[in-house]
């Protein structure tokens, strides 16, 4: 009784936002929508939490339909949405005791749900949530969403715009409130987190381009990518986009991931073109896939094929 | 004046009332170069960044970019510079043509100017089909790219880019990037912040903040041979772990 999608489609005058969307969320999983900005991750989001109608499909959330029964799934989901929506001119405590009060429950009542989190701002609970840091805010508006302990917490992009090290701590309290059986739908624009999440689907231009657990998406990954390095970067990443036997050169940290159109190529080929090219300080070796290469994949593919 | 820096800080710091939230920093970056401006959340970036491109003033310490002081000739400074951030690019109403246009003007491009970078720009860009849509229309990606174009269309020796990827597609931000490389290939200065650890290792040299501090400065390789760990991703965790 997690989330279940069929076929559900949504447009706005020209823009396709989702295009024939179906899968499931199993209850209890921390499930991963990773996509860019204008994939569709809102737009689904708010079909889920009953605030906008699919043109096309059916979705159920903890086993009720989001058309018919839409007042029963606000009691029971949490929604956090991109933008901060808490009360800017209420104090930390008045935001939670606004949001408990409108769910008919007191913040004593599921304090063991949130303490964790709330003690980290415990200490400005007077302060107004407008002038909260960035951190506090997303911690507040994370209370605020667990209140009425809810079966589903929908988070939209919870970590847009987020340093790395808040990022970490932010999905390490993911983790843990998945232990007190929360099922989560979390959408990020960043590839890397998708590692963190049970399963994931990637989706781009309203479509889903793939879903799986992160491992299998990586194991399926269809050719060899090798990290290559060499003291110009520029001057290789040209070289490389020019030469006969690439499928795809990407920038990829400090090396650039490259994959042949080749099965049976050698690492021994790349090294004696690149020296042809009078490259210096070469370094090839074999990459493991992450994520993002099968996006980039997934999406080039996607395109290819006339969408 | 010919030096070898575009940018010279020193001792610069900005305090709101008792908080500081730019304390005494101290760097210089090199005319060309790729430089990263790393830093957590609340940090001080913004803030710095502020007072470079001369529109906050200094409380204390000095600095100069591109030959011009920033608390005595910041009119000079925002001339030989270009600035894009996330959040404020283009017009969304305006087409791309329209916004190439505008913007041209604001720096003072002869009509001549404008029209001979607006066929150069959407050529480069390869936007043949779209130049005379508005910008609203266009995916985040290809917003940023043109942003960067524009904000290159005065041909600036230095410019700033406030975390120009966020939320861009993986495929998109590559090619953003392949735009930055070429640019400083050509001389102009790269200045810019991401919250993207694999576009750190794309800079000649980095810089992380802490608490209004620059605590490190070196290029990626050095950093993570001065850190012992294998990626920008851990040199950053290890650094601004427990600031809030």
């Amino acid at each position: 009784m997690g989330i279940s999608l069929h076929h559900i489609s949504k447009s706005f005058k020209s823009v396709t936002a989702l295009k024939d969307i179906s899968f499931d969320v199993k209850s209890g999983e921390l499930f991963g929508l990773i996509g860019p900005d204008g994939a569709g991750k809102t737009t689904l989001f708010r079909v889920l939490t009953t605030l906008l109608l699919a043109d096309e499909g059916t979705a159920s959330v903890a086993g009720m339909d989001v058309v018919t029964d839409y007042k029963a799934i606000r009691n029971s989901v949490g929604y956090m949405p991109g933008r901060f929506s808490l009360y800017h001119d209420l104090t930390v405590e008045e935001n939670l005791n606004f949001f408990a009060t409108i769910f008919n429950t007191t913040l004593e009542e599921n304090y063991d749900l949130i303490k964790e989190i709330y003690v980290q701002i415990e200490p400005f609970k007077n302060r107004r949530a407008g002038k909260l840091s960035g951190g506090m805010k997303q911690k507040l508006a994370l209370c605020c969403a667990l209140i009425h302990k809810p079966k589903v917490l929908f988070l939209d992009e919870p970590t847009t715009g987020v340093d790395p090290v808040s990022r970490k701590e932010f999905w390490e309290m993911l983790k843990r409130l998945q232990q007190k059986d929360i099922t989560m739908l979390v959408s990020t624009a960043y590839m890397d987190e998708a590692s963190l999440c049970d399963r994931v689907a990637l989706i781009q231009d309203g479509t889903i381009l793939e879903i799986d657990t992160p491992q299998r998406i990586i194991e399926k990954f269809p050719r060899t990518i090798y990290n290559v390095k060499a003291s110009e970067t520029y001057r290789l990443l040209k070289d490389l986009e020019k030469y006969e036997a690439t499928h795809s050169v990407y920038p990829f940290g400090e090396f650039l991931h490259f994959t042949s159109k080749d099965a049976a190529f050698t690492s021994e080929e790349l090294i004696q073109f690149l020296e042809q090219e009078h490259h210096t300080e070469i370094e090839v070796s074999e990459a493991i896939p992450t994520i993002e290469d099968s996006f980039m994949t997934l999406s080039k593919e996607h395109s290819n094929n006339g969408n | 004046m010919e030096t070898k820096n575009a940018i010279l800080v020193k001792n610069l710091s900005k305090r709101f009332g008792d908080f500081t939230a730019v304390n005494a920093i101290t760097f210089e970056v090199k005319k060309g170069e790729i430089f990263g401006f790393l830093g957590a959340n609340g940090a001080g970036k913004t803030t710095a960044m502020k007072m470079l491109i001369g529109i906050s003033k200094p409380s204390e310490g000095t600095a100069t970019v591109a030959g011009f002081d920033v608390k005595t000739q910041s009119e000079a400074v925002k001339k030989s510079i270009g600035y894009m951030s996330q959040r404020f690019t283009l017009y969304d109403d305006l087409t791309i043509k329209e916004n190439i246009a505008f913007f041209g003007g604001i720096y003072g491009l002869s009509n001549e100017k404008i029209k001979e970078k607006t066929a150069l720009l959407i050529d480069e860009l390869g936007l043949h089909d779209k130049a005379s849509n508005l910008v609203r229309s266009l995916p985040l990606g290809w917003k940023q790219k043109v942003a960067f174009s524009v904000a290159l269309l005065h041909e600036p020796k230095i410019v700033f880019l406030d975390e120009p990827t966020g939320g861009v597609d993986p495929i998109t931000r590559r090619q953003f990037w392949e735009m930055i490389y070429r640019e400083a290939n050509k001389g102009t200065t790269i200045f810019v912040t991401t919250h993207y650890m694999d576009e750190a290792e794309y800079c000649d040299r980095v810089s992380i903040m802490v608490e209004g501090k620059i605590e490190a400065l070196d290029s990626p390789k050095k950093l993570k041979k001065q850190f012992k760990v294998d990626s920008m991703n851990e040199v950053f965790l290890k650094l601004a772990r427990n600031i809030e």
